[in-house]
């Protein structure tokens, strides 16, 4: 009796002892396998096997782009009601309720990786994800639309089309479509500077003044140089990424300064100049100080972009909830009548 | 909260007449004819569609990517379902 009490606690210390090692070994392969996958450009779907990292990186960066879709509804907002003719007012409301609809997507695709749509919004909510700094900042006059819609979305469409080709299906679909409407909003944000920029020297000042404002914020869309940024190098690795955020800056630069010299606009940059080596445009630094204090909560708007957002949700709480008991009620009186 | 959280739909849309319903994303709503509506705002802006689809997402039922090798196996050794498996002699059309 003892001999086989004995035999069955031995059992266990060796049954335990081998699976860690098993345990590893079969993750170790999993994530083979799945390197492999990408490596072959194989899509990633939501039901596949994927590692843990793989899909908090992608919840995180899913997520937040979700929340610059939305947040970034609010700086425009601003303007609807005062734009300055119908033609441009239903302009405006077409491109915000186009980013409304494009957070949307990305919500979705947050949610086929398991995460609850509406924790992520609290998360947004209590500062412990963010949303692109750009959005921090005010919009000051009717010519901030303009400024906006050609750097902040061209800066956008830079970062996103590369996105299309992301190694999971349900964000690259979602960037597929988002690109497809982008490119609207860059044109009328252009044809409102390009309307300025012919007009009185008042206005011409105008879109003068947004753009020295929008500049830099644009180019620090970026994100931090490839040196600083902790993500980039796994992101490429697994094609959640395609391009590094250098990269991409660079390419924003040498496409929209020739925009700038056509519509007659200094680039408020004194180092700003064409390198013919490089057959790139050569800039100044970046004030990474500004990028880092308006990340971290302390830009000229953060305080009310989140309780703009924050009192949205609670101020809807009751419309939710109503629907849902319509909802409910109209279900009862079928199953009743049926 | 997540007692009063909308339900999951996808949707499907037939972007014109003569083609499938096909399936371009997914939305919360609290009912089917709020989803119909909601579908419409979100999918259909520019014209995408000329009919809507949804269904809510926990009546879709999937296989397993994990069994997937099993379960399409089967095709895969039958190469004699394919035209091409076939020698047509020349001189022969409308074959
Ligand atoms: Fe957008
Ligand atoms: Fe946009």
């Amino acid at each position: 009796m003892l001999i086989l009490f004995v035999l069955i606690v031995l059992k266990h210390i060796f049954v335990l002892l081998s699976c860690v090692p098993m345990e590893n070994k079969n993750l170790e392969l999993l994530e083979e396998k799945f390197q492999q996958k990408i490596d072959q450009d194989i899509k990633i779907e939501p039901n596949d096997w994927m590692p843990d990292n793989y899909r908090q990186t992608l919840i995180r960066q899913i997520s937040q782009h979700a929340h610059s879709e939305v947040v970034g509804m609010l700086p425009e907002g601003n303007w609807i009601t005062r734009a300055p003719n119908l033609r441009r007012k239903a302009v405006l409301l077409a491109k915000v309720q186009d980013e409304a609809g494009h957070g949307l997507y990305l919500y979705s695709a947050v949610e086929t990786l398991g995460a609850d749509r509406e924790d992520t919004i609290d998360d947004l909510h209590s500062g412990k994800v963010k949303y692109s700094s750009i959005f921090n900042y005010p919009t000051l006059s009717w010519a901030d639309m303009g400024a906006i819609g050609w750097l902040v979305d061209g800066a956008a469409i830079m970062n996103q089309v590369p996105l299309c080709r992301c190694s999971y299906g349900p964000y690259a679909r979602a960037m597929v479509r988002v690109c497809k409407e982008e490119s609207f909003h860059q044109r009328q944000g252009f044809e409102i500077m390009t309307t300025l920029c012919k007009g009185t020297l008042e206005q011409k000042a105008m879109a003068q003044d947004a753009f020295n404002r929008f500049w830099w914020p644009a180019l620090m869309m970026f994100g931090p140089n490839d040196a600083e940024s902790k993500h980039t190098a796994q992101s490429m690795k697994w094609k959640i990424k395609r391009s590094t955020n250098d990269e991409l800056r660079q390419q924003f630069i040498d496409v929209t300064v020739p925009q700038a010299e056509l519509l007659g606009l200094t680039i408020p940059d004194a180092d700003l100049k064409w390198n013919e080596s490089t057959n790139h445009y050569d800039f100044g630094t970046i004030n990474w100080d500004e990028f880092w204090q308006v990340v971290n909560g302390n830009g000229p708007c953060n305080a009310e972009r989140i309780e703009a957002r924050t009192k949205a949700k609670e101020n809807g709480l009751w419309v939710r909830a109503a629907a849902m008991a319509h909802a409910e009620k109209q279900r009862e009186r079928t199953k009743q009548s049926a | 909260m997540s007692q009063q959280e909308w339900p999951l739909w996808e949707v499907f849309i037939r972007s014109k007449k003569g083609l499938n319903h096909k399936h371009v994303g997914s939305l919360r709503a609290p009912d089917a004819q709020l989803a119909v509506e909601n579908a419409r705002d979100v999918y259909t802006r520019r014209s995408e569609g000329i009919s809507i689809w949804v269904v809510l997402s926990n009546n879709i039922v999937a296989s397993d990517p994990s069994e997937s090798p099993e379960l399409f196996e089967p095709a895969d050794d039958k190469v004699y379902r394919h035209p091409t498996f076939y020698d047509v002699p020349d001189g022969i059309s409308h074959m």
